[in-house]
C-alpha cells in the first residue's frame, strides 16, 4: 500500500502527538475559554500517564482475548471440539447483545474496584467478536484449497499453521479490530470504577462540573480511538 | 456399552452440582454495612437439594442416550425445571432468613446461585441449538423462562431478596428511569431512521458520496461514547447560553439533548450501511421490469426497491436498537437519566444491588429487542 493512502494515519498520529505535547501548556487557553474555573487544566495525572495506562489496559486485555479466543475458535473447528461449536457461536452472538458497560458493572461486585476488574471485563467482552470471527474465518476457507494442502501431504497441524490461519487472518484481524475499538471505549468508562484512563478527566469533569477537563479528556480519548482503529490498516496492507 | 453422547450437558450438570455443593447460595447480612455470611443451599432450602440432585442425575443419564430430538426436548424441559427450582429456592431461602433474622437484614444472591444459573442457561442454549429449534421455538423457550421468573416475582416470592428490596425502595424512580430509557431508545431510532434512510438512498445512488459519508460515520462510530457525549456538552452549553430560547425548549449542555444527538450519530452508520446493502441486493432484472412497466425512478425506489430491501434494513435497525440500549446507560453520566442512573449511583455507593437494578433490565431489554427483530425478520422472509 502506498504512502498516500496511509496519509490519514500519519496525520492522526501527528495530531495526537501534538495534542499530548501541547495540552500540558494549554492552561491559559482553557482559562480564557472557561474564565470561572479555578483549575482549568487536569492535573491529577499527566496526560501521557493516562494515555499509556489506557493503551496498556486495552492491549493487555485484547492480547489475552486474542490468544484464548483464537485457540477456542481453532478447537471447535477441529473434530475433537466440533460438538461445542454451536454453543460457542450462540454464546458469542447472545453475549454481543449485552452492553459492554453492563459487563463492566457486573465485574465490580465480583472483583472490586480499579484497573483489575476493568481488565477482566475488557478481556471477557473482547473474546466474543474474536471467537465469532475466528470460526467464520476458518470455515470460510475454500475446501479446494484444503484438499490441495492435504493432497500435498500437509499434516493437520502444518495445514492449520501454514494454510488455514494465514487464509483466515483477514477475518480474524477484523474481529480483533472490533474488539479493540469496543475496548478503547469501555476502558474510558472504566474510570467510573477506578481505572486510570483518558476517561478519568471526563468523569472527574462531569462530576465536578469542570467542562475544561471534559474537553481535554474527550479530545484525547476520541483521537486515540481513531488512531488505534486506523493502525489496523497497517495489518490489512501487509 | 456406556458412551457419553452429550458431554456439554454432562459437564453443565456436574458444574452446577459442584458449585451448589461448594459455595454459598445466599449471603445474609444483619444490616447494609457489615459483609454478609454465606449460607449454603442445604442450609436455606433443604427440599430443593433433593429435587435439584434428582434433576441433575436424570439429566446426566440423558447424556448417555442417543441424542434424538425427543431426548433433547426432555432435557430442555428438565433444565427449565431446574431453573424454576433454583429461582424458587433463592426466593424461599431469602424469606426463611428474613423470618428468623432482624428486620434490617439483607439477603443477596451468592456465587453458587450465579454459577448454577450460568450452567443451566448455557446447557439450555446448547440444547436448543442441538434440537435445531426454529426462531419461534427459541422465543417460546425464552418466553417460558421469563414467564416463570415474572410469575414468581409477581407472587412476591423474591420480596426478601435485597435486589427486590432495592427495587421497592426505588419503585417510582425505576418506573421513571425505565420510561426515560425506552423513550431515548425509541426517539433516537426514529430520528436516525428519518435521517439514515434518505442518506442510504443517496449513498446508493452516488457511490462517491457514499464513500465519503462512510468515512465520516466510521470515525464517529470509533469515538468512545463518553468522549462523544463530552464533546457535545461544550458546544451545546455555549449555544444555550447565547440563545436562551434554546434552554426553554430543553436544550442545554447536559441532559437529554446531547445524549440524543450522540445516540443518533452512532446509529447512522449501521442504518446507512444496511440500507445501501439492502438496495444493492435488489436484482437488476426486477428494477428493469419495473421501469419497463412505466414506473418513474422515485416510484421504483418507494414501491419496489425499498420494500425488497426491507429485511436488510430491518437488521440494521436491530443493530441500532441493541447498540442504543447499551449506550443510553452511559448517557446517564451526562444527566440524560435512564437505567444507567442506578448503575452509576450503585457503583458510587458500592451498592451492588442498585447496580444490578440498572444492569438486569438493560440486558433484558437488549435481549428482548434482539428476539423481537429476529422474529420480525423471520416473518418477513417467509412472506412470498
Amino acid at each position: 500500500m502506498s504512502v498516500a493512502t496511509r496519509r490519514p494515519l500519519f496525520i492522526i498520529a501527528a495530531l495526537f502527538g501534538a495534542l499530548l505535547l501541547l495540552l500540558p501548556f494549554s492552561g491559559p487557553l482553557f482559562h480564557m475559554l472557561f474564565p470561572t474555573l479555578d483549575r482549568p487544566l487536569y492535573s491529577r495525572a499527566s496526560f501521557l500517564e493516562l494515555t499509556l495506562s489506557h493503551v496498556a489496559l486495552v492491549m493487555a486485555a485484547t492480547a489475552a482475548a486474542t490468544l484464548i479466543g483464537v485457540a477456542a475458535g481453532i478447537f471447535v473447528t477441529r473434530a475433537a471440539g466440533r460438538r461445542a461449536r454451536p454453543l460457542l457461536l450462540a454464546v458469542a452472538a447472545i453475549g454481543q447483545t449485552f452492553p459492554p458497560v453492563a459487563v463492566l458493572a457486573i465485574m465490580v461486585p465480583i472483583l472490586g474496584y480499579g484497573g483489575g476488574p476493568t481488565l477482566v471485563a475488557l478481556f471477557t467482552y473482547a473474546l466474543l467478536p474474536i471467537i465469532a470471527n475466528t470460526i467464520t474465518g476458518l470455515e470460510g476457507i475454500d475446501h479446494n484449497v484444503r484438499d490441495a494442502a492435504d493432497g500435498m501431504g500437509f499434516t493437520p497441524t502444518a495445514r492449520l499453521v501454514q494454510v488455514d490461519l494465514p487464509l483466515a487472518a483477514p477475518v480474524i484481524i477484523a474481529g480483533i479490530r472490533t474488539a479493540t475499538i469496543i475496548n478503547v471505549g469501555t476502558a474510558t468508562i472504566g474510570s467510573t470504577v477506578g481505572a486510570l484512563t483518558l476517561g478519568s478527566p471526563i468523569i472527574e469533569g462531569l462530576s465536578g462540573s469542570n467542562p475544561a477537563y471534559i474537553v481535554q479528556g474527550a479530545l484525547l480519548a476520541g483521537l486515540l480511538a481513531v488512531l488505534i482503529d486506523r493502525s489496523f490498516e497497517l495489518f490489512a496492507a501487509a | 456399552m456406556m458412551v457419553v453422547r452429550n458431554w456439554i450437558l454432562l459437564l453443565a450438570a456436574l458444574a452446577a452440582t459442584a458449585s451448589l455443593a461448594a459455595f454459598g447460595f445466599l449471603s445474609y447480612a444483619p444490616n447494609r454495612i457489615v459483609p454478609g455470611v454465606a449460607r449454603s443451599l442445604h442450609e436455606v432450602a433443604g427440599d430443593a437439594v433433593t429435587v435439584l440432585a434428582a434433576t441433575a442425575l436424570a439429566l446426566a443419564l440423558l447424556c448417555f442416550l442417543p441424542q434424538r430430538r425427543a431426548v433433547l426436548l426432555v432435557a430442555a424441559a428438565g433444565l427449565l425445571m431446574a431453573l424454576g427450582v433454583l429461582l424458587f429456592a433463592a426466593g424461599h431461602g431469602a424469606t426463611m432468613l428474613a423470618a428468623t433474622g432482624v428486620p434490617a437484614g439483607r439477603t443477596s444472591l451468592g456465587p453458587a446461585f450465579w454459577l448454577a444459573l450460568a450452567a443451566i442457561c448455557l446447557a439450555l442454549i446448547d440444547t436448543a441449538e442441538q434440537a435445531g429449534l426454529s426462531a419461534l421455538g427459541r422465543s417460546l423457550l425464552i418466553g417460558a423462562a421469563l414467564a416463570m421468573l415474572a410469575g414468581m416475582a409477581w407472587s412476591g416470592l423474591f420480596d426478601n431478596l435485597s435486589l427486590a428490596r432495592e427495587y421497592h425502595a426505588h419503585t417510582d424512580a425505576f418506573a421513571l428511569e425505565f420510561r426515560r430509557h425506552l423513550t431515548l431508545v425509541v426517539l433516537s431510532a426514529a430520528i436516525s431512521g428519518a435521517i439514515g434512510l434518505p442518506l442510504g438512498v443517496m449513498a446508493f445512488r452516488d457511490p462517491r458520496f457514499g464513500q465519503r459519508l462512510f468515512g465520516v460515520l466510521g470515525i464517529v462510530q470509533t469515538v468512545p461514547s463518553i468522549a462523544l457525549f463530552g464533546l457535545l456538552i461544550g458546544p451545546l452549553s455555549l449555544l444555550a447560553s447565547t440563545f436562551p430560547v434554546l434552554r426553554q425548549v430543553g436544550i442545554s449542555g447536559i441532559g437529554a439533548a446531547p445524549a440524543l444527538i450522540a445516540l443518533v450519530l452512532y446509529s447512522l452508520l449501521p442504518l446507512v450501511r444496511n440500507t445501501v446493502a439492502g438496495l444493492r441486493s435488489v436484482p437488476e432484472s426486477v428494477v428493469e421490469a419495473a421501469s419497463g412497466s412505466g414506473m418513474r425512478a422515485a416510484q421504483i425506489m418507494r414501491q419496489v426497491m425499498l420494500p425488497l430491501a426491507l429485511p436488510v434494513i430491518l437488521s440494521g435497525f436491530r443493530i441500532v436498537v441493541i447498540q442504543t440500549i447499551g449506550l443510553t446507560v452511559v448517557a446517564a453520566l451526562i444527566g440524560a437519566g435512564g437505567l444507567g442512573t442506578f448503575v452509576f449511583q450503585g457503583l458510587g455507593q458500592n451498592a451492588i444491588d442498585l447496580v444490578l437494578l440498572g444492569v438486569i433490565p438493560t440486558i433484558v431489554l437488549a435481549l428482548a429487542g434482539d428476539v423481537l427483530f429476529s422474529l420480525a425478520a423471520a416473518n418477513l422472509t417467509q412472506m412470498p
